[in-house]
């Protein structure tokens, strides 16, 4: 019997009997949903942590000499904090003997940080993140203008009372009306605004549009800092290679400059991309290692319902048997007959399934900051699952039909 | 194509049949020599357990015999294996059966398709075969009916039907009008009359002499072995016994 006729025969037989067929693979239904979801979110989650997270918390290829880490993932213990809390502030100076001793080719920026509000004409933006920075800033943040321009080295030398301003921020507090030109309240401190910032989205549904940037000498950085404290040093190379190279040097520069032994731990941190991305790895990684004892669990578990199932199929569907043999049909017949239906129905599961987890991964995309992006190749490991367990499941109960002798099964009520 | 041909269609030699109930033995056949040539028209009788059944069981290949030999169309069928005997059955064999044994889902057409499915033919092939089948049965109008559509002389039509679909050399029923009432009864021994008519070679279980007039010849069975093999000089339909 050509395999089409088959399958269509075998949609007959789940069509008879639909609720029945439902609940049997249910289970092939779950594993594929769980597969598909789980690598949807993650590979979604994957694209989000390395394109976005990293290069919008930090930037590419960069990392940053800190007094203590600024971003924190995974677990840290009490003393490391302490220890931490009891790290030397960076000062310029320190910023100034690592860019003059450096080889490395690479780009300096300095930065002080803090929240404050931001007002214009009785409008006010409170707990907005003020960066006060070197010109460079720019250059390593790969920021584009989405209106006049960024701020110059010889306006940071001049401590110009400048500002630029993040997208969502001008929207704020200028609702359309043009910024270029007009004086903001910064922390209380009257600034230009000379530039503002293209648009950039949400980062787990924190906007990453809402802040404002000063040169690192204007009035606002007394209120970030004590004097001649900085809050980072942000270094770029072109490259991660050279990256690796210039943080090795930093290390070393830094612990010269801070007198320590080599047996000292650094009271220092430098800070990259990766590290914050290595614990989103582990996570990702203990996903990846549970899920396929996941999808595991939910296949063996479906294919043991769907083979009990086509089991009772073949008691109640003796006497069809009994005529199919008796009218001609081989073994072999009879045999593809149950595994091919055993197979449509499990394979129906896996649809069902990649629906499911595609509707779930759009659910968590849209009602949570997660991303998600469905991953065609888990789509056709789906399927292709599915086929896998409704053949093996199928070929017990299969099997049992095909040797049925056709007098018996005629007898059979 | 009136009266039978020399070449025999069937020839049985010496075959036996046995049944092991625990220690018990039922001799179901116990030696059954029969030659039926092409175009004969044979009614099997004889009293309940008997072994009918089980001989044209044995005649349909659905059962194979513990002794003797079984030739159909020269092929010696009791040496043969199961897919071999499958072949068979789907292509020299067409069987009826009392209770009708269609496919309760399937509609008038797909029953009898279905022995064409094992035969390979195409979905066209299939079809128009079927049509012609149910046409000659006088089913022609009623194709797309389920069997709980039809009635019971209706559905032994369809199973007519599937049974000649891919033209069998023979042509069996086992108690075709058991479950139908005398009318219809009737009705489905006048089509087993038109096929031998036409060429078709019949062979049919009965126990009511009136059903086994129709045919031209009566085997009588007792305790596994024939008992009488007479011949109906002229056939006289509606005849009494
Ligand atoms: N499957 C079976 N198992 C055991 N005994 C059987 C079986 N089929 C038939 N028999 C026995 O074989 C004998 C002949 O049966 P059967 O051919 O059905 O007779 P009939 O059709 O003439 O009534 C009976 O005694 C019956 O009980
Ligand atoms: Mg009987």
């Amino acid at each position: 019997m050509p395999l089409f006729e088959a399958v269509r025969l075998a949609f007959s037989s789940i069509r008879a009997q639909k609720l029945k067929s439902f609940f049997s693979l249910v289970g092939v239904l779950i594993g594929v949903t769980f597969l598909i979801a789980v690598v949807s979110i993650v590979q979604g989650m994957n694209v989000y942590m390395t394109d976005k997270f990293a290069g919008a918390l930090i930037g590419i290829n960069t990392f940053s000499v800190r007094s203590q880490p600024n971003i924190q993932m995974g677990n840290t213990t009490e003393e490391q904090w302490r220890q931490w809390q009891r790290n030397p502030r960076i000062t310029n100076a320190d910023a100034a003997f690592l860019q003059e001793r450096m080889t490395t080719p690479v780009r300096f920026a300095r930065e002080g940080w803090n929240r404050l509000t931001v007002g214009w004409r009785g409008r006010d933006a409170t707990d907005i993140n003020v960066h006060t920075v070197d010109a460079s800033f720019f250059e390593i943040k790969r920021w584009d203008v989405a209106e006049g321009r960024f701020f110059t080295p010889q306006e940071v030398t001049a401590s110009a009372d400048v500002v630029v301003l993040g997208y969502e921020l001008a929207e704020r507090l200028f609702q359309g009306r043009d910024p270029l030109g007009q004086t903001v309240a910064v922390g209380g401190l009257p600034h230009r605004v000379v530039g503002v910032v293209a648009e950039q989205g949400n980062l787990f549904g924190i906007s990453l549009d809402k802040f404002a940037v000063t040169p690192i000498t204007s009035p606002v950085r007394r209120l970030a800092n004590r004097p001649q404290i900085i809050d980072a040093f942000h270094v770029q190379a072109d490259d991660l290679p050279t990256m690796r190279a210039a943080e090795e040097e930093a290390n070393a520069l830094m612990r010269v400059r801070r007198g320590l032994r080599p047996a000292d731990v650094n009271n220092f941190h430098l800070e990259t991309s990766e590290a914050a991305l290595s614990e989103w790895e582990k996570i990702s990684t203990i996903l990846f290692m549970a899920l396929p004892g996941l999808v595991a669990i939910s296949l063996v578990v479906g294919g043991i319902v769907i083979m009990n199932i086509m089991l009772m199929a073949v008691a109640e569907r003796t006497r069809e048997i009994g005529i199919r043999k008796a009218l001609g049909a081989k073994g072999r017949d009879i045999m593809a007959q149950f595994i091919v239906e055993s197979a449509t129905l499990s394979v129906t599961g896996a649809i069902l399934g990649i629906g499911t987890g595609i509707l779930l991964a759009f659910t968590v995309r849209e009602f949570t900051p997660l991303p998600a992006a469905v991953a065609p190749w888990s789509i056709f490991l789906g399927v292709g699952l599915g086929v896998a367990v409704g053949m093996i499941a199928g070929i017990l109960p299969a099997r049992q039909a095909s040797r049925l002798d056709p007098i018996e099964a005629l007898r059979h009520e | 194509m009136n009266g039978p041909t020399d070449a025999p269609v069937i020839r049985l030699e010496g075959i036996t049949r046995e049944y092991v109930m625990g220690t018990e033995t039922v001799r179901a056949l116990r030696g059954i020599d029969l030659t039926i040539a092409r175009n004969e028209y044979v009614a099997i009788m004889g009293p309940s357990g008997s072994g009918k059944s089980t001989m044209m069981n044995v005649l349909g290949c659905l059962d194979t015999p513990d002794g003797g030999a079984y030739w159909l169309n020269g092929q010696e069928v009791s040496r043969m294996i199961d897919d071999d005997l499958a072949r068979v059955r789907n292509r020299e064999i067409g069987f009826v059966f009392q209770t009708f044994n269609l496919l309760p889902r399937a509609s008038a057409l797909a029953n009898v398709e279905l022995p064409l499915v094992y035969a390979g033919a195409t979905a066209r092939q299939r079809r128009q075969r079927a049509e012609e089948a149910l046409s000659r049965v006088g089913l022609g109008e009623r194709m797309h009916h389920r069997p709980n559509e039809l009635s019971g002389g209706q559905r032994q039509r369809v199973a007519i039907a599937r049974a000649l679909v891919n033209n069998p050399s023979i042509l069996l029923a086992d108690e075709p009008t058991g479950n139908l009432d005398s009318a219809t009864s009737v009705e489905i021994m006048r089509v087993f009359g038109e096929l031998h008519a036409q060429g078709q070679t019949v062979i049919l279980v009965t126990h009511e002499p009136d059903i086994a007039e129709h045919a031209r010849r009566v085997i009588v069975l007792r305790d596994g072995k024939i008992d009488t093999d007479r011949l109906h000089p002229v056939r006289t339909t509606g005849a009494a016994a």
